[in-house]
């Protein structure tokens, strides 16, 4: 911690300030301030994410083929119709196996990734922005490197390559459902992506652990190693994972760009988002029923959110019990 | 403690920075080309699919600037699912004036593309009369065929050769061959990454139709289902190649000796002649069933004109001048860059390339073998028996329970159609 240097005897003692001056105009002054510059935001905010989500509440309530500004109300049908739909039920079933997937080895992950850089003597800032690097690469991008190159079916991928040293026969990991090996291509793309920012968040919260925690610890005998890391980093970590977890599974909902890149025109394996956007923009364009379909997500995602909150304490702050 | 956590935002600096990104961003907009305001003269757009040719793309803009009637912007759409981004954008104010796709009549019902039998008219015999008949409904015609593309197997004579396999004339014999022609580095067959390319062949060759004359559904037949079982036994036979990193109709897969056989079109014959010289043999998609016969799927692509977009009669005129008028530039795109089979029968005759060796066996199968597009068969049908081929062929499912799904799907978008 930087302490703050002692004013030296030498120093002469600070001139009577003159009282500041009034500052000009009325006092309503900041809350045109306040406006100028919180407007352009609330505009923005209000034109490209209010008005829509309101928009597409309306559409849900309407019959909306081939239009956005349709006329036939036709009450709660779209919704009966998105819930009676086994593509889009399924769709919530697929979204609940990537999500255990992926939260939990992300969040294992990017917490080793953190205790690893953390722990570094030299090279601190290198590794951390070689680990945080993959964050700032396009999602589709990426699943067009590990389609075409990492996980492509034929003996020159790469994964192909190295089972082949173990006479391991090529797998076609995306074309063939039987066995699901598109979860492990999806799962890695994601996992690669993804790890370094939730890297940064634990290793800030790392950064926030006292010290002396650590030494009491040691002088009442704990060891370092996983004593202390079960009964002080983690306990420590608790608000920050909550929040991790949250972020992640809240990131599990929206995925789509991986899906709809890796598994092109299959059955199987097709998130949420991925769903209603063939709905809402296949070639039927059902805007109301897709819009259905997104307000249920929606309340779903709120109420898991609620829910894991609760949970979890999120929000309740760090070090508070 | 690290630099890390010294670095801290404080609001103002954050608030600048984002109106900054906010003031960039609006200034780029303003300076956008929409292709469309401002300029003198009309200014027309025109939407093609990115074809994998190399000189294609310079190719068709060089037809538009050579349009002195108006200014056409060409919009070259690289993403692999061109019918959805063409369908989303034709219900918008950015919809293209003129497009390329396949003859569909739900575009026709929707009024969304524009009657062209005046265009047509003159020229009407020279062109194929299975290409006027693909794009005519009750009596009028919606489209220009550019190009006919048969698609059908390419495969190296000496790989078959060295494993003793003759050319297949049955599904089964195909099944067979695979078997035979796979080895440690090459694999028997490729189909294409999810085998959606042999749908249709699949069912013309036993014996079936997509649907009837009565536009009633023709393809939920005994051989059909017998078809996809066959199918089912190939795709987890491990003789296909899977997962290749370019999709069927690009001739990689089998220029880069990772097949001995490939589905493909004929668009892609060049490239492959220039890889493997005389190495390469062409044959129709066998027949299925003892009922059924050999088949190629006669596709293409054919010019519309959106009947909604601001500049119809602009765009009438144009297509007439490059697709009915301009015979030369018409050639040049059938056989320059990639083989394709013109429509027309004056320029058919006149393009040499076409007339020996293999490309004529290619012409040869597609008179002999061909099915054209059926206006009656649109893209909400294709998606349903691509689902069945994923469902029963991709995944192991029942193909009884896969065809009656595509059933209802596709007896929901005839009913619409056809009352």
């Amino acid at each position: 911690m930087p302490t703050p240097t002692e004013p030296g005897l030498a120093r002469p003692a600070p001139a009577p300030v003159p009282p500041a001056p009034r500052r000009r105009g009325p006092r309503r002054g900041n809350t045109f301030h306040f406006w100028l510059f919180t407007g352009p935001f609330l505009l923005g905010l209000a034109v490209f994410v209010y008005v829509p989500i309101g928009w597409s509440v309306y559409l849900s309530f309407f019959e909306a083929r081939f239009t956005v500004t349709p006329e036939k109300f036709i009450g709660l049908d779209n919704y009966r119709h998105m819930l009676t739909n086994d593509d889009f039920v399924g769709s919530l079933g697929t979204f609940t196996v990537f999500a255990a997937f992926i939260v939990p080895t992300t969040w294992a992950l990017s917490l080793a990734l953190a205790l690893l850089v953390h722990r570094l003597r030299f090279m601190r800032a290198f590794f951390r922005s070689v680990f945080f690097l993959p964050t700032a690469c396009s999602y589709v991008a990426a699943a067009l490197i590990w389609k075409m190159s990492l996980f492509s079916g034929v003996r020159f991928g790469l994964m192909n390559t190295v089972l082949g040293w173990f006479g391991v026969e090529n797998v076609a990991w995306l074309a063939d459902p039987d066995p699901p090996w598109y979860w492990l291509v999806i799962v890695t793309a994601r996992l690669w992506l993804q790890a370094g920012f939730y890297m940064i968040l634990f290793l800030a919260a790392l950064q926030n652990i006292p010290g002396e925690l650590y030494e009491a610890a040691a002088i009442d005998g704990a060891r370092p190693g996983p004593q202390t890391f079960r009964h002080i980093t983690l306990p420590q970590l608790r608000a920050t994972s909550a929040a991790v977890v949250l972020l992640l599974l809240v990131a599990a909902y929206q995925a789509f760009d991986e899906f709809y890149n890796l598994l092109d025109k299959t059955t199987w394996g097709r998130p949420p988002l991925v769903e209603l956007y063939l709905k809402a923009l296949g070639e039927n364009q059902d805007y109301g029923a897709g819009s259905a379909g997104a307000v249920i997500l929606t309340a779903l995602i709120c109420l898991v959110t609620l829910f894991q909150g609760r949970l979890m304490g999120f929000g309740r702050g760090e070090g508070t019990k | 403690m690290s630099a890390w956590s010294k670095s801290n935002w404080d609001r103002r600096t954050v608030l600048r920075a984002a109106m900054g990104l906010a003031a960039a961003g609006g200034l780029a907009a303003c300076g956008g080309n929409t292709g469309r305001g401002g300029g003198s003269g009309t200014r027309l757009t025109q939407y093609f699919h990115a074809y994998g040719e190399a000189g294609t793309e310079q190719a068709v803009k060089r037809y538009a600037k050579a349009y002195k009637e108006a200014d056409v912007t060409t919009q070259w759409i690289t993403s692999s699912d061109f019918e959805n981004k063409l369908f989303a954008t034709l219900l918008t104010d950015n919809a293209p004036d003129v497009f390329e796709f396949h003859p569909q009549i739900q575009l026709v019902r929707s009024g969304q593309v524009a009657d062209l039998t005046d265009l047509v008219a003159p020229v009407k015999d020279d062109f194929n009369p299975a290409d006027i008949a693909s794009h005519t409904v009750d009596g009028k015609t919606y489209g220009i065929r550019m190009i006919d593309d048969p698609q059908f197997f390419f495969y190296r004579p000496s790989l078959l050769e060295k494993a003793g396999v003759e050319v297949p004339r049955t599904l089964d014999e195909l099944i067979e061959a695979a078997a035979k022609l796979t080895t440690g580095k090459v694999k028997g067959l490729y189909l294409g990454n999810d085998l959606h390319a042999v749908i249709t062949p699949m069912i013309w060759s036993a014996g079936a139709d997509t649907l009837d004359e009565k536009n009633q559904i023709a393809y939920h037949t005994d051989g059909v289902v017998e078809g996809l079982r066959k199918m089912r036994t190939l795709f987890t036979s491990g003789d296909l190649l899977l997962g290749a990193p370019t999709d069927y109709w690009d001739p990689s897969a089998l220029n880069q000796g990772l097949c001995a056989i490939q589905f493909c079109g004929m668009w892609a014959m060049p490239q492959m002649q220039q890889a493997l010289g005389d190495d390469l043999g062409v044959f129709p998609f066998p027949k299925v069933t003892g009922g059924g016969a050999p088949s190629v799927y006669n596709g293409g692509w054919s010019m519309f004109v959106n009947a909604k977009g601001k500049h119809v009669d602009e765009a009438k005129e144009y297509v007439k001048w490059l697709w009915i008028d301009q015979k030369e530039y018409q050639e040049d795109w059938a056989t320059s860059y990639g083989f394709h089979i013109p429509p027309r029968t004056s320029i058919a005759e006149q393009a040499d390339k076409l007339k020996s060796g293999l490309a004529a066996e290619g012409v040869e199968l597609f008179n002999q073998y061909g099915h054209f597009d059926n206006i009656g068969w649109t893209q909400a049908m294709i998606t349903a028996l691509e689902d069945v081929f994923a469902d029963c062929v991709r995944k192991g499912g029942d193909p009884e329970a896969a065809l009656d799904k595509a059933d209802k799907a596709v007896g929901r978008e005839l009913k619409k159609l056809f009352g």
